[in-house]
C-alpha cells in the first residue's frame, strides 16, 4: 500500500441554519492514493458537495469542520492561507458542475488560462499564450488560438466544460476534484467529458475524486466508490466488487432508479419514495429506514456503523444486508 | 419543417443581434455633440472669440449679428463666446466629479460588498450619513469656508456623489462574489487582490461605467443648479448655470439669453446619455442581462 495522497479521517460539517446547526457531513473517513479514482455517489443535498468543499477548504465562512483532512501529509485545516493558495491549483485542483457559471463571463478565455499559468507557474504572455493554445488542444476544442480570444457566452456548454477541465489541469494538479462534471451537459456530451478526465488522468498520473448521483458515471471509470447518504458513507467498495454485490438496501434503490435502455415502453421507475431526513434533526437509527422496505425496529433505533465484516474490503452500514 | 423553423430562428436571432449592435444616427450626432463641445471647450482660448467678460454697454442684449452670432447678454457680452467658456467650465466638473465618485465609491463599495463583516457594516454605516447630509447645505458650508473655486465646487460634487456609487458597486459585487466563477478562481489558489481586480472588477466596470455617464449627465445640471443659485465660480467667469440666473431677469424681452444656455445643457446631457446606453450595449460582452 501506498502512502494515501489524501485521507479524510472522521470529517464532519455543520452548517448553522435558523433551525439549528445542519449536519451536512457526518463522521466521512476516505482514503485516496495517488492516481487512483474514487467516485462519489448521492442523491442531492447527501453532503457530496460540502464533503468535496471542506477538502479544498472552501467551505461557507461560518461552517464548522470536524475531523481531519490529510493531503499529502499536510492538515488542511491548519495550513495557513497563504500556504492553502499555494496549494490549490499546482496540487489541487477542481471542475465544477456548471460551466455557465464557473468562468468569467467579461473575460475572454485565453485570459482566464493565461492569467493562471502566470500566477502559478510565473510564465510569460507569450510562453502562457502557446501553453494555453496547448491545453485546449489536449482537451479536444479546435482551433484553440482562436478560441482563446473568445467570451465563454460564445462557447457551447460542452466547450465551456472543457475549457474549466484545462484551467483546472493547467498546473498540473495531483488531485482533480470533479464535482458533477457532466450533469448541466448534455448527455452526448457526457462520455466525452468523462472520457477526456479519464484520458487526461492517467497520463498526468493524477488523482481524481468524481462526484456524481449518478451510479452510471462511476461505473467502469472508477477505483472505488463511496455511497454517501445524509452526510454518512453508507458503502463504500472497489468499484467491480459494489456493482457485482450491492450489500446497502439504499444502493440498490440507486441503481434501479436510473432508466434503462433494454427496459419496454410505460415502465415505471422504481423510484426511492420519500425524501432524505431533515438534516437539521438527525434520526436515532439508520437514516435511510424511513425509506428501507428492509427496515425493523433495530433499524430505527440503532445507527448502524460502516463496518467490513467479511474482511473483503468492501464496507457497508447497515443491520440486513442483501446477500 | 425543422429547416424552415431553423431558417425563421436563424433570422430573428441576427435581426435581434443586429437591433443591438446598430450604431444609430441618433448616436452619430449625440456623439458629434459632445465632440464638438468639447473641442470647442478645449480650444476655447485659440478660437476667434471675443472676450467673454468684455462689457459693451451700448450693446446691451444685442440681437444676432455678423460680430456677434448669438447676440450680447445683459450687460453686452458676446452670448456665444460665454456659453463656450461656460461648457469649460460645465464639463470640467461635470466629468471630474464623478471621477471622484466612481473611483472612491466603487472601491469602497467592492470592498465592502467582497470581504462583508465589520467593514461593510461601517462602510454602508459611513454612505447612510453622507446621504443623510443635506447636499446644499454641505454645498454652502465648503464654498464658505474654502472658497468658491472649479476645485472645491468639483470635490463637493463628487463626494456628494460617493454614495451612490458605492451601493452599485457594493451590490453588483455581492451578487458577484456568490458565483461559482469567484469559487472557482480561489480553488485555483488566486489571492484576494487578484480575485478583486481580474474577476470581480471586469465586472463591476460595466455597471460602473453605465452609472457613471449617468453622473457626468447629473453633475452637469447639479453644477447648473449651484451656480443658478450663486454658489457656482464668481460672477464674471461664466458658466451654464449663472448665464440661466442672469438670463432669468430679461426672460419677457430677451428669453433667449435664458433659453440658449438651457438648451446647450440638455443636449449635453441628452447627448452623454445616448452616447453612454450605446457603449454599454456595443461594449458588453455578456448576452443580455447579467
Amino acid at each position: 500500500m501506498t502512502e494515501p495522497l489524501l485521507s479524510i479521517e472522521g470529517v464532519s460539517v455543520d452548517l448553522p441554519t435558523a433551525r439549528g446547526p445542519l449536519k451536512a457531513v457526518d463522521k466521512v473517513d476516505l482514503v485516496l492514493a495517488p492516481g487512483r479514482t474514487l467516485g462519489i455517489v448521492g442523491e442531492s443535498g447527501c453532503g457530496k458537495t460540502m464533503l468535496s468543499r471542506a477538502v479544498l477548504q472552501l467551505l461557507p465562512k461560518r461552517a464548522k469542520l470536524g475531523g481531519r483532512i490529510l493531503f499529502a501529509g499536510r492538515d488542511m485545516a491548519r495550513l495557513s492561507p497563504e500556504e492553502l493558495r499555494r496549494l490549490r491549483g499546482p496540487e489541487l485542483a477542481v471542475v465544477f458542475q456548471d460551466p455557465m457559471t464557473s468562468l468569467n463571463p467579461v473575460l475572454t478565455i485565453g485570459t482566464q488560462i493565461v492569467e493562471t499559468l502566470q500566477a502559478h507557474l510565473g510564465m510569460d504572455g507569450t510562453v502562457a499564450a502557446r501553453r494555453g493554445a496547448e491545453l485546449l488542444a489536449a482537451v479536444g476544442i479546435p482551433s484553440p488560438e482562436q478560441r482563446l480570444r473568445q467570451y465563454p457566452h460564445q462557447l457551447s456548454g460542452g466547450m465551456r466544460q472543457r475549457v474549466a477541465i484545462a484551467i483546472a489541469l493547467s498546473c498540473e494538479p495531483k488531485l482533480l476534484i470533479a464535482d458533477e462534471p457532466t450533469t448541466a451537459l448534455d448527455v452526448t456530451i457526457q462520455a466525452q467529458i468523462l472520457d477526456l478526465l479519464a484520458r487526461e488522468q492517467k497520463r498526468r498520473h493524477m488523482a481524481m475524486i468524481l462526484i456524481t448521483h449518478d451510479l452510471g458515471v462511476v461505473a467502469g471509470r472508477t477505483d472505488e466508490v463511496a455511497v454517501m447518504y445524509a452526510g454518512r458513507v453508507v458503502e463504500r467498495a472497489p468499484t467491480g466488487q459494489l456493482f457485482a454485490r450491492m450489500r446497502m438496501p439504499y444502493t440498490q434503490a440507486l441503481l434501479a432508479a436510473l432508466p434503462r435502455l433494454d427496459a419496454p415502453p410505460h415502465t415505471v421507475l422504481p423510484a426511492i419514495g420519500g425524501r432524505p431526513p431533515d438534516p437539521t434533526r438527525p434520526l436515532p437509527g439508520c437514516s435511510f429506514a424511513p425509506r428501507c422496505r428492509y427496515a425493523d425496529l433495530t433499524c430505527r433505533n440503532d445507527k448502524p456503523l460502516l463496518r467490513d465484516p467479511e474482511g473483503a474490503g468492501a464496507l457497508h452500514a447497515c443491520w440486513h444486508p442483501l446477500p | 419543417m425543422a429547416a424552415l423553423e431553423a431558417g425563421i430562428d436563424s433570422i430573428e436571432v441576427a435581426s435581434v443581434a443586429r437591433r443591438r449592435r446598430r450604431i444609430g444616427p441618433l448616436f452619430v450626432v449625440a456623439a458629434a455633440w459632445i465632440v464638438l463641445i468639447v473641442s470647442a471647450a478645449i480650444l476655447a482660448g485659440v478660437l476667434p472669440l471675443p472676450s467673454p467678460t468684455d462689457i459693451d454697454m451700448l450693446g446691451k442684449r444685442a440681437p444676432p449679428s455678423a460680430e456677434h452670432w448669438l447676440g450680447n447678454d445683459g450687460l453686452g457680452r458676446d452670448v456665444l463666446s460665454r456659453l463656450i467658456y461656460g461648457a469649460r467650465f460645465s464639463l470640467t466638473v461635470g466629468l471630474l466629479a464623478p471621477v471622484i465618485g466612481v473611483v472612491i465609491g466603487g472601491f469602497l463599495g467592492m470592498m465592502a460588498g467582497y470581504f462583508r463583516g465589520r467593514l461593510e457594516t461601517f462602510i454602508v454605516g459611513g454612505m447612510d450619513v453622507l446621504l443623510a447630509f443635506p447636499p446644499l447645505v454641505l454645498a454652502l458650508a465648503v464654498t464658505a469656508y474654502l472658497g468658491q473655486s472649479v476645485a472645491n465646487l468639483t470635490l463637493v460634487i463628487g463626494v456628494l456623489g460617493i454614495p451612490a456609487f458605492t451601493r452599485v458597486a457594493r451590490a453588483v459585487t455581492l451578487s458577484l462574489s456568490e458565483r461559482e466563477f469567484v469559487t472557482a478562481a480561489r480553488a485555483l489558489g488566486a489571492t484576494h487582490s487578484r480575485i478583486l481586480l481580474r474577476e470581480l472588477l471586469p465586472n463591476v466596470a460595466l455597471p460602473l461605467l453605465a452609472f457613471f455617464l449617468l453622473g457626468v449627465a447629473v453633475t452637469i445640471v447639479v453644477e447648473g443648479a449651484l451656480s443658478f443659485l450663486g454658489l457656482g465660480v464668481p460672477p464674471p467667469t461664466p458658466s451654464w448655470g449663472s448665464m440661466i440666473g442672469e438670463g432669468r431677469e430679461s426672460l419677457d424681452i430677451a428669453p433667449q439669453l435664458a433659453f440658449l444656455p438651457a438648451g446647450f445643457m440638455f443636449a449635453t446631457v441628452l447627448a452623454f446619455n445616448i452616447v453612454g446606453d450605446t457603449l454599454r450595449a456595443l461594449t458588453d460582452p455578456r448576452p443580455g442581462a447579467l
